[in-house]
């Protein structure tokens, strides 16, 4: 009997055991382990995203150049899915039965690698055309766990001014990661102002709570909508581009590569900006982006390529109008002061060559002319004032000039892309020569050659600068956003420290250059009733033909427009590039072309630089 | 009146503790088939509404059983086994399959489950054959016949592929234990538990080593230090010369054979040794650890090819080598989330969302618990533990007080099959027992198990009604 006791004991204690450790494991589970309260809000609780419509974009005039349209992805729930007939499924969605295995394969390794979740929905089919959507809604009620979402993608009136506009596409990890209002297979602007003014353009996604139990199915609101956010859609942009323009530049520069930018010099409005060759935005849109995109960042001439804010070319000879002020101002230089110019200027065994023209020349003359060796002159009198104890100071002095008209550093565009470009300082000359050298050593900077990089926005921005007698305001591309206020660095005014006074002679030069007599290189650029004042340029290249510049403003007495044209391998300023700009100017002042330019007109657009023709 | 007479006899704490348990367990199946997008406040299709008719129908059942004799329980056991055996046997053919098991019968709008039925007969007749006074677990036939009898259902309901149901009996080891099973059985038992678990979790090398240095630390402290001292030395040292040769010879030692090869050699040793210095614990320690051995081999083999993929992941998730909350462990995890958020208090009657949105699985019937644990807190699920630990003492308490041993056997049966399902029930929905499809007893949905449990129970109490007679 002592024995049977003892083994009711045992089992006694075996039932207590278990009852111990279940009521342990329960208090651990239920009142000291707060994680499962969580998991359980959040598996009845389901966010419904809500899309808001992206904010639409129009130009100066008020046209609309990007819109949305509707989209429609098709999702999955893994957990749902349920044996269905496929060949249903594939003719409504258009696809081959190896293209379906190829979407549940792909389905099935994002499920392995925990990329998505078997119990929310995930993108199964991006982007249903309207006929996939149209026979698939039919059909869907056959497929568990299948659904279709409604998104907005963008819709681009023009073919024009992609690069200013940029794209959206899917956010990447590191968008996320950066910013959390954005999920997977949200889309976030790429490029462009897309990109820049994302914040005003996206709106805000809105939020449905709602209950729902395990299958998805919607039980109601969650606590009747209390926490529910509505979407904010976007705001609306405007542009300062004009897009008539905008287009009417692409045309010219079609078969070209190179870049035009004009800006309003009395607010620094960017009036139109173009990268040759370009693309059509609509070519990002969508399904068809990833195809498209690869076809254009292969192609080898670089469509893609921002090249007004990306691209980096020496100045060339418009350069010698800043050159002419920094004299001015420095006090080695008057209007009337002359040089002599044989074919160029020589030191000994150095020359550096100039075209034929009259000789001696003024100031005003010398930029009609456009004449080396005057320049040269300038130049090194400005680094070799006396003022200046050494070649490096005086150099340096110069080179705050540039500094001051925007050179060598981000203008600060919307675009956060832009380049700086290059502009040397005694240093670079001091590594370079071992801290030998003189103003003859460096002297080709006098003609806007040498180790001087300038993007095209820069130079645009410095004919900005000479139509507005002496300041600028930093270009840029946004003019409106609907219930805000544009930023305020667009307001402020640059001065380039050189009195207004000076830039008279050099806008007379720059008038005189396209008006005046023989000799003066920028005839071509002459637009009947509108004067404008031009210099033209030739970038060297040193890997073939050099590049035709032009920039200009007009009218001169109140400028509207000033531009900077790059042809790339264009030859001589006068050859494209004035022309060019003559004909954006008078599209923009007058709206049409004069008809006894039309010649002129039908010469550039048909001109081809690229393959071969010229 | 008879009823009266048999009222004043009846346990009533028993009852009582019965009552509360149903009762209970029907407001949480209202609670677990309530929508809150559309309640209704009685709809007759549904579950709820069944199982009042269950539950209905179950003191109908009570009646009956109180108004039999007793010694009708022991004269009938025979039959009663018969008849669930032919029962368990055809189901087999002429089942319906539910969750891929064959366990079913079904006759118009009832269902029913011969297992039910097994449960009370092989308990009754165990306890008859037990009771007798010649029964002794020292006699061979006596066992033989208690092992045959015992195995036959299980066959059966292993056929069935009703796994949860056929380890129910496994149980029947606890009133073994207490009518004379050497203890060692259930030691090995309980050890052969834990080798089984631990096979899965680790290499089958490493459990059987842990088996060999505990049989031996055995001997060592039981028999003759030097005889087993001198076989663990030869043991190592051969594993080690062999390893030596193994490592020069540039191959790798194949450990599990080595070590099975080496344990022969040795037990072999022992056995001479112990056979000529008569040293008996010998014998014994030595079946214990080839037992425990054969168990981790066993297990290996059928979980690594018995089992489907399914089944193995679910063993696997269990054991927590696999965090897979989407896969195999949804179900556990969407359970353990549903009690965990029910905090102390619970969220109070109908306020449950993890049970009403069906994210729990089977949650009127298996997993009747993440009701009560979401709904009811820990208040809830200590009172629900509290009650089946309570109840079980009290059979056992009663089982104890009976004048005849056969009403003495199938007390302790009884509290053994409240025990096995209230562990492996409760223990499936916290994470600690694997997802076999058992119910709760008297909480679960379904008149099958109702009925059975209520049976089971009530037997029991109609036979302790009897406490002071002897019955046979």
């Amino acid at each position: 009997m002592e024995n049977l006791n003892r083994r009711t004991l045992v089992i006694g204690l075996i039932v207590l055991t278990i009852g111990i450790i279940f009521v342990i494991k329960l208090f651990i589970l239920q009142v000291y382990d707060p994680s499962y309260k969580y998991s359980a809000e959040s598996n009845t609780r389901r966010e419904i995203i809500s899309f808001p419509a992206r904010g639409l974009v129009y130009d100066r005039n008020g046209k609309l150049i990007v819109s949305n349209q509707a989209d429609y992805d098709l999702m999955v729930v893994p957990r749902e899915l349920k044996p269905m007939d496929s060949v249903t499924f594939c003719n409504s969605l258009e696809i081959s039965i190896e293209e379906l295995r190829s979407l549940f394969d792909d389905m099935n390794g994002r499920l392995r690698n925990k990329k998505i979740s078997r119990i929310k929905p995930s993108i199964f089919y991006k982007q249903l055309s309207a006929k996939q959507y149209g026979y698939l809604q039919e059909k869907l009620y056959k497929f568990d766990g299948f659904f279709v979402q409604r998104r907005t993608l963008r819709k681009y009136e023009y073919p024009y001014a992609a690069h200013i506009l940029g794209y959206i596409g899917e956010v990447g990890p590191q968008d996320i990661e950066r910013d959390d209002y954005y999920i997977r297979g949200d889309y976030n602007g790429i490029n462009g102002v897309e990109s820049t003014y994302e914040k005003f353009l996206r709106g805000e996604k809105g939020f449905k709570y709602v209950l729902v139990d395990v299958h998805g199915r919607q039980k109601g609101s969650f606590r009747d909508g209390e926490y529910d956010i509505p979407a904010v859609a976007g705001k609306d942009i405007k542009l300062t581009i004009d897009i008539d323009l905008q287009k009417y530049g692409e045309e010219l520069m079609q078969n070209k590569i190179g870049s035009i930018v004009a800006i309003d010099p009395q607010s620094g409005e960017i009036l139109t900006m173009i990268s040759s060759p370009t693309y059509d935005p609509s070519l990002m849109v969508g399904k068809k982006r990833a195809g498209n995109f690869s076809v254009l960042s292969t192609d080898s001439l670089k469509p893609l390529f921002n090249r007004p804010i990306m691209a980096w070319y020496p100045p060339g000879s418009t350069f010698k109008t800043i050159n002419a002020l920094i004299g001015l101002q420095e006090g080695v230089l008057t209007p009337d002061t002359k040089y002599e110019c044989y074919m160029g200027y020589s030191v000994g065994r150095f020359h550096l060559g100039c075209h034929s023209h009259s000789s001696p020349l003024n100031l005003r003359n010398s930029i009609s002319h456009s004449c080396n060796a005057y320049y040269c002159h300038v130049f090194r009198n400005i680094i070799d004032n006396k003022k200046y104890a050494t070649v490096q100071e005086g150099f340096d002095a110069w080179k705050n000039y540039l500094v001051k008209f925007g050179f060598g550093h981000r203008l600060g565009t919307d675009f956060s892309n832009e380049i700086r470009g290059f502009v040397p300082n005694s240093a670079t000359y001091d590594k370079i020569y071992n801290k030998s050298w003189s103003s003859l050593t460096v002297v080709s900077l006098a003609i806007g050659q040498g180790e001087l990089l300038t993007t095209p926005v820069q130079m645009a921005n410095m004919a900005s600068t000479l139509a507005n007698k002496g300041y600028y305001y930093t270009p840029h591309i946004i003019k409106d956003i609907e219930h805000d206020t544009i930023p305020s660095r667009f307001k402020e005014i640059h001065e380039t420290g050189i009195d207004t006074a000076y830039y008279r002679p050099v806008r007379d030069g720059m008038e005189m250059a396209v008006w005046g007599g023989p000799g003066s290189t920028a005839t071509a650029a002459r637009v009947p009733g509108i004067t404008i004042c031009g210099k033209t340029g030739t970038a060297q290249n040193p890997h073939g033909e050099d590049h035709s510049v032009f920039i200009a403003f007009a009218p001169k007495d109140d400028p509207k427009i000033a531009i900077a044209v790059y042809v790339e391998n264009g030859g001589f300023g006068a050859r494209w590039a004035a022309p060019i700009s003559s004909l954006m100017v008078e599209k923009y002042l007058k709206g049409e072309i004069d008809p006894s330019r039309s010649w002129l007109e039908t010469r550039m657009m048909e001109g081809n630089l690229i393959y071969g023709t010229k | 009146m008879v009823q009266n007479k048999y009222s004043k006899k009846v346990d009533w704490l028993t009852v009582s503790i019965y009552l509360i348990m149903v009762i209970f367990g029907w407001f949480n199946i209202y609670a677990a088939n309530y929508n809150p997008e559309n309640p209704i406040f009685f709809d007759p299709e549904k579950e709820y509404a069944k199982q009042l008719i269950w539950i209905g129908l179950s003191a109908l059942i009570i009646w009956v059983l109180l108004m039999t004799d007793s010694k009708f329980y022991v004269a009938f056991s025979y039959f009663l086994y018969g008849l669930s055996v032919f029962l368990l046997f055809s189901v087999i053919f002429f089942g319906k399959e539910i969750n891929g098991a064959k366990s079913w019968f079904e006759l118009g709008p009832v269902r029913f489950q011969p297992v039910e039925l097994a449960k009370i007969a092989t308990a009754l007749v165990m306890s008859r054959i037990m009771s007798r006074h010649d029964f002794s677990f020292k006699k061979p036939a006596k066992v033989a016949k208690i092992i045959g009898l015992w195995a036959l259902p299980v066959l059966c309901i292993f056929l069935q592929n009703d796994t949860g149901s056929a380890l129910v009996f496994f149980v029947f080891i606890l009133p073994f234990y207490r009518e004379g099973l050497t203890s060692s059985i259930l030691v090995f038992g309980i050890m052969a538990a834990i080798v089984a678990v631990l096979t899965l979790v680790y290499p089958n090398t490493l459990i059987i080593w842990l088996v060999v240095v505990g049989a031996f630390l055995f001997l060592f402290m039981k028999t003759d230090k030097k005889v087993t001292g001198i076989g663990a030395a030869v043991l190592l040292g051969g594993f080690t010369l062999a390893l030596t040769i193994y490592s020069i010879l540039g191959q790798t030692l194949r450990w599990e054979i080595f070590t099975v090869i080496g344990m022969v050699g040795v037990s072999i040793y022992l056995l001479v040794k112990g056979f000529v210095k008569n040293l008996k614990p010998v014998i014994p320690a030595l079946i214990f650890m080839w037992s425990l051995v054969a168990v981790t081999f066993t297990v290996d083999y059928f979980v690594d090819d018995m089992l489907s993929d399914y089944q193995r992941n679910r063993v696997y998730v269990l054991l927590g080598f696999k965090d897979d909350p989407l896969g195999a462990g949804y179900n556990v995890n969407q359970s353990k989330i549903a009690i965990g958020s029910g905090g102390l208090t619970g969220k109070g009657y109908l306020e449950g969302t993890q049970t009403k949105f069906d994210f729990v699985p089977e949650q009127s019937t298996d997993f009747i618990f993440c009701t009560v644990g979401e709904e009811w807190g820990y208040l809830g699920t200590f009172g629900v533990v509290f009650l089946y630990v309570f109840l079980i003492f009290r059979l056992i308490y009663l089982a104890e007080k009976q004048h005849s041993p056969f009403s003495r056997i199938y007390g302790y049966c009884v509290a053994a099959i409240f025990f096995y399902h209230f562990t492996i029930n409760i223990g499936m929905t916290i994470g600690l027992a694997p997802v076999i499809g058992i119910p709760l007893p008297f909480f679960s949905y379904g008149g099958s198990s109702l009925w059975g449990f209520t049976t089971l129970l009530f037997i029991f109490l109609k036979l302790d009604t009897d406490r002071n007679e002897l019955i046979r």
